[in-house]
């Protein structure tokens, strides 16, 4: 495995993650995953850092009484800790070959964007403490800027394009964690309904996003074109390429819409991005649905 | 030649290939466009989809038309079609073309050459040897053929003579055995026609071409009765109006119209003008008439000169044939404008000469003499008088001394008879004039002998002693005739000797011109040629002829008509000699008379074809490719190609100021900045004369506008108080009209702020990039010279009380204006008394914008030296500002005396 790709990749991911502030991904499922995280909640529960001192009520257990602030005065204190936890986040980064589709030399393919927003995702998460782990290949969550220059190397090793299009996996998954799916999404549906249906049997919560490169939204081609899939294996010939435009798009929306049905359905997210756009747009938005969670 | 109707082609055969047009047809026809492989992620959403259309399987129609226009052009125009082709009768053998080349083909030489250019043509097709001979101008040996592409290469060269063919040893010219004639005649008759006839007649068939249009010419003006009379010739039947046009020069020295008169052809143009446009007369043409003939060159002929005549007080009235000026008045009457009175007054109405007759003094012989010194010429006579008065001292307005007293010869009481005329010298300007036997001279007035008495001698009697005396004054002559003006002493008065010798002098201009007489003796030097076209060209190394020859009119190569002078004479040899009477040619029946018809001219349409075929062909690039989906991946390619097809369309150009920005200007106080390029410093020079302006603004009554970069080329500078130039090593220069406009900005009492901005670490402008640059950019300036800044200079304390002037960096090293030299300090004043005005530049180093930058809240943009004492300097940055615009806008006011107390008061004194 070759360090340098992976450095590149880390490095741009950093730079891209710069500007945002850690990312707080919202818990929802406080009581089943727990995990001590390296962040306060600004509330009390279960951590390390000192939150407040308040009177003991009835209720509370003996030994929670802190007995040095209560020696001070009449009243018996309870030393509260700030509510600390971290979540995990599995990431997916479609590696088929058809993400490697670039429609112009000037714009990198749509697997050099995912994974870059894949890893600047991660680089916010693991700031404000956060576990982040791959589903494919399989790398369980871990905090940690260590598990950064992990995740980096995975991204950015050599995908087997063997397969022209990606199918989520979600066998990795683990309860009431998050997930985020780069994929470009062109491939059999059913697969993503799948994942989702899975994922949304063990309580993931995500996010889906589509990225496209600006040719495969426009369909900007003329005359008689034979269309190859980028894998070779699927082939189609047409005698008037501009004619198809429309119905290409209708196409494509339909997709769209089945996508967003699905995500819906399973209280996921579903987003689209072009490569033609900066990448910081799709990360805030990427951010930002996580973080809220809704 | 294949012909089809006004079409013929090079090479018709080249046609039967437009046959295969249709088989290339079906063949275009089967082919589709061959797809384009695409690899594309998208695909899988394509799958299923059917095309709605299947026409591009095959090559849609209008490519296929396209194609086969283009071919077709291609084709018929490698066939070399020409339209309006030249037909002619071809024959067979060497053509002779010969041409008359004179004077009256100039108007249709275009004619006569496309006929030559054209026979030639029609020669070279049918492989047929042809010789060009121009008649006018005979080639030295026999003539002979050559190809007709070798001999049409000079046919461009040949241009029409101004004179006419003469005879000629035809067989000697002529080439050797059969050959057709062509011969391209200029339709007038002359006595050469019928031996150039006999010459080649017998040698084969000859055709003559001759112009439909009339030979017009201009004949020999002639002065009579105070009126120009121009003869107008012509050969023509119908008599047309035509316009004659006199030329000559305005008294300015150009070139113009002096009169027009329309006659009838064979009549005479009439010119009745007034003498001062006679005598300025050069030329006389034909309106719109090329050629010699339509030419007639004026001379000495039709001037006619303003004499003074001013004889001594006539003591004896009534008298008038001994009056001294009875013979000179006869003899000048006829050709010249004779003006009596005193030497005063005749000298302000500007005579060509001015004849004394028997004065011993004149009354203001300064006058006179600087009169002659500026070009007159002054003729003297002797006489009783004269001769009484002789002291024997140098005269300047006599060319010889003179002894006292006379001489008498064949008197009473004297031995000897009257003694006659000695022939003139050669070098004499009577040279050449026939002594009649009958003049005698009884008395004259003799000469003191002296080395320069024979140069100045220019008539003699036959004992040696001089006649006529000439000596030069200045730019004009003295001219002093030994003997009286009238019969008294001599008879040369009485004889027509006398009036030749005048005409010599140029004092007279003969009517008899052009004579033997007139002309012989004297060598003529041609000084401006006519060209067959009628043009005047410099003579260049012509040899001067004889006035023998020149009276003789052989005109040709060695005897071009033009301008000849010889000494003060100037003769015109014009094109048509007096008397000529044109006649049009008769041909006899054996000769082919071609009509002059304007046939349109043969257009090759071969280039206009290909380009089409080319141009067509490029369309189908394009249309192939749009039919095969390629022309988005062509794109790049496609614009190019537009753009190439495309006239470059150079921007409007920017010469106006915008009338909204010229407004904000002439508004208010702008303080303005010149743009240098670079950025950085820009930006610092807005942001300093923001800075300044907000500070003139909190400080002094002064409200300045919004800071502007100037436009130098552009904008009216005669709006702007104040022009800050920081100057960078590498600044652009402004244009010519750019300096013209900064120049007329900096008399008008602009001022502008050099700024080198290197704290002319350096000394002055000697070793800094910016200040060699500052010394490239002012050098096309009007600036005065300039010295440093002085103490006492007005900038020190026209607002605050300043010796410093720093920017950014503190440095002495500021120029102004200098004071003038006479400036002195007066006694017990501070300041010396100083010019007034604005000193037009400053120049320093010391990056001043830099000190006043502010930023948009106010704050200073760059730190200026260290704390406190930075600050102060800043502060002192500003106040020279301060002083400089006030400077500006109140001048010298505060180099008054008004402050003189308040200002010793302050300074301590």
């Amino acid at each position: 495995m070759s360090i340098a790709p992976a450095q590149t990749l880390r490095r741009e991911a950093e730079a891209l993650a710069a500007p945002l502030p850690p990312l707080l991904v919202a818990a929802e499922q406080l009581a089943a995953s727990v995990q001590m995280g390296a962040h306060g909640r600004r509330r009390a529960g279960a951590g390390d850092e000192f939150w407040q001192f308040r009177a003991a009520a009835a209720g509370d257990a003996l030994r929670s009484i802190d007995w040095r602030r209560s020696a001070r005065s009449d009243a018996q204190y309870v030393r509260e800790r700030e509510w600390q936890a971290a979540q995990s986040i599995y990431l997916w980064v479609d590696g088929a070959a058809s993400m490697q589709y670039s429609g112009a030399a000037a714009r990198g393919s749509k697997a050099t964007r995912a994974r870059l927003l894949a890893l600047a995702l991660a680089v916010l998460m693991v700031r404000s403490g956060e576990k982040v782990g791959l589903l494919a290949p399989p790398s369980p969550p871990r905090p940690g800027r260590a598990q950064l220059l992990h995740l980096a190397s995975l991204l950015a090793a050599p995908q087997d394009a063997g397969a022209d299009y990606g199918a989520p996996a979600a066998e990795g998954l683990a309860p009431h964690a998050r997930a985020l799916m780069l994929s470009d999404f062109l491939g059999d549906p059913g697969a993503v309904e799948a994942a989702l249906a899975a994922a949304a049997q063990r309580g993931v919560k995500g996010v889906l996003m589509q990225v496209l490169d600006p040719d495969e939204e426009a369909f900007p081609y003329d005359g008689r074109v034979i269309f190859e899939s980028m894998g070779g294996s699927l082939r189609y010939e047409t005698r008037a390429a501009g004619d198809l435009r429309l119905r290409y798009r209708e196409r494509l929306a339909a997709r769209r819409d089945l996508l967003a049905g699905l995500a819906r359905a399973a209280g996921w997210q579903f987003g689209t991005h072009h490569t033609g756009q900066p990448a910081a747009t799709a990360l805030l938005w990427a951010f930002a649905a996580l973080e809220r969670g809704r | 030649m294949g012909a089809l109707g006004a079409i013929s082609f090079a090479s018709p055969w080249l046609l039967a290939a437009l046959a295969a047009l249709p088989v290339l047809w079906f063949l275009l026809r089967a082919m589709p466009p061959a797809p384009l492989r695409r690899r594309f992620a998208g695909v899988a959403l394509l799958l299923g989809l059917a095309d709605r259309e299947v026409q591009a399987e095959r090559t849609p129609w209008w490519l296929l038309l396209l194609r086969m226009v283009a071919l077709g052009a291609a084709i018929v125009g490698f066939a070399g079609p020409v339209l309006n082709p030249a037909s002619q009768a071809v024959g067979a053998g060497p053509l002779l073309i010969a041409i008359d080349a004179s004077w009256a083909d100039a108007p249709s030489w275009a004619r006569v050459q496309d006929r030559a250019a054209r026979a030639l043509e029609v020669a070279r097709a049918a492989g047929r040897p042809a010789a060009l001979l121009a008649l006018s101008d005979l080639p030295g040996g026999q003539l002979s053929f050559g190809t007709a592409d070798a001999v049409a290469e000079g046919l461009p060269g040949l241009a029409p003579r101004p004179w006419e063919p003469g005879e000629a040893d035809w067989a000697a010219l002529l080439p050797e055995g059969r050959f057709d004639t062509l011969w391209l005649s200029d339709g007038l008759a002359r006595a050469m026609r019928a031996g150039f006839l006999a010459a080649v007649e017998p040698r084969g068939t000859v055709t003559v071409f001759q112009p439909a249009a009339p030979v017009l010419a201009l004949g020999a003006p002639q002065l009579l009765d105070g009126a120009v009379k121009v003869p107008l010739l012509s050969n023509g039947a119908e008599a047309s109006e035509l316009e004659v046009v006199a030329r000559g020069p305005d008294p300015a020295g150009i070139e113009r119209d002096l009169g027009r008169v329309t006659a009838l052809a064979g009549a005479d143009a009439d010119f009745a003008l007034p003498a001062e446009l006679r005598n300025r007369i050069t030329r006389f043409e034909i309106a719109g008439q090329r050629g010699a003939g339509a030419v007639a060159l004026t001379d000495d002929a039709l001037k006619r000169r303003k004499v003074a005549l001013v004889a001594a007080g006539s003591a004896r009235e009534g008298l008038e044939l001994l009056a001294p000026t009875h013979y000179l008045r006869q003899a000048l009457a006829p050709s010249a404008e004779i003006l009596e009175g005193t030497l005063e007054d005749m000298l302000l109405a500007a005579p060509d000469a001015v004849i004394l007759a028997d004065v011993a003094q004149v009354a203001d012989p300064e006058r006179l003499a600087d009169w002659v010194a500026r070009g007159g010429l002054l003729i003297r006579f002797a006489g009783p008088r004269m001769a009484a008065g002789l002291t024997g001292q140098d005269d300047p307005l006599l060319p010889v001394r003179l002894r006292a007293g006379g001489r008498e010869v064949g008197g009473t009481m004297s031995w000897g008879a009257p003694r006659t005329l000695a022939p003139f010298a050669p070098d004499s300007p009577f040279a050449g004039l026939v002594l009649p036997a009958e003049v005698v001279v009884r008395a004259q007035v003799l000469a003191e002998p002296s080395p320069e008495l024979a140069s100045r001698t220019i008539a003699s009697l036959e004992d040696g002693t001089p006649l006529v005396t000439r000596a030069a004054l200045g730019e004009g002559w003295v001219v002093l005739f030994h003997v009286s003006a009238n019969a008294e002493w001599s008879s040369l008065p009485l004889s027509g000797l006398f009036v030749q010798m005048l005409e010599r002098l140029a004092l007279a201009s003969g009517t008899a011109r052009e004579g033997v007489a007139d002309l012989a003796g004297a060598t003529w030097v041609a000084e401006r040629v006519l060209d067959g076209f009628g043009a005047l060209r410099p003579a260049g190394a012509l040899g001067g002829v004889s006035g023998e020859k020149l009276a003789a009119r052989e005109l040709g190569a060695a005897l071009p008509p033009g301008l000849y002078s010889a000494g003060e004479r100037q003769v015109a040899l014009n094109t048509i000699a007096p008397g000529r009477v044109l006649e049009g040619a008769v041909w006899p029946a054996g000769v082919t008379v071609e009509a002059d018809v304007q046939a349109p001219p043969p257009l090759p349409l071969q280039g206009a074809l290909l380009a089409l075929a080319l141009g067509l062909l490029l369309v189908d690039v394009l249309g192939t490719l749009a039919v095969s989906g390629r022309l988005r991946a062509a794109r790049g390619v496609a614009v190019l190609l537009a753009l190439l097809l495309l006239p470059f369309a150079p921007g409007p150009a920017r010469a106006e100021m915008d009338p909204a920005r010229a407004l904000a200007v002439a508004g208010e106080v702008v303080l303005a900045y010149v743009p240098t390029g670079d950025d950085a410093v820009d930006r610092i020079s807005a942001a300093g004369m923001v800075g300044l302006s907000q500070v003139l603004y909190a400080r002094t009554s002064v409200e300045p506008g919004p800071p502007l970069a100037v436009d130098l080329e552009t904008d009216d500078l005669a709006l702007f108080t104040f022009l800050y130039w920081p100057v960078t090593a590498d600044a652009a220069v402004p244009s010519p009209t750019a300096y013209a406009r900064i120049n007329r900005y900096l008399r008008g009492g602009g001022m502008i702020l050099f700024d080198t901005r290197d704290a002319d670490f350096a000394g002055f402008g000697t070793a800094t990039p910016e200040g060699r640059r500052l010394q490239a950019l002012a050098a096309p300036l009007d600036i005065p010279p300039l010295e440093p800044i002085p103490a006492d200079h007005v900038l020190t304390r026209s607002f605050y009380l300043l010796q410093d002037f720093p920017g950014r960096f503190v440095g002495r090293g500021v120029w102004v204006e200098a004071a003038p030299p006479d400036a002195e300090l007066a006694e017990g004043m501070p300041f010396r008394n100083l010019n007034d005005g604005v000193t037009p530049v400053v120049i320093g180093g010391n990056d001043w914008a830099a000190a006043w930058a502010v930023d948009g809240s106010g704050a200073p943009l760059l730190p200026v030296g260290r704390g406190q004492t930075g600050e102060r300097q800043r502060e002192i940055a500003y106040r020279f500002g301060v002083n400089l615009l006030m400077h500006v806008l109140t001048g010298n006011y505060k180099s008054d005396q008004v402050h003189v107390p308040a200002l010793l008061e302050r300074l301590g004194q």
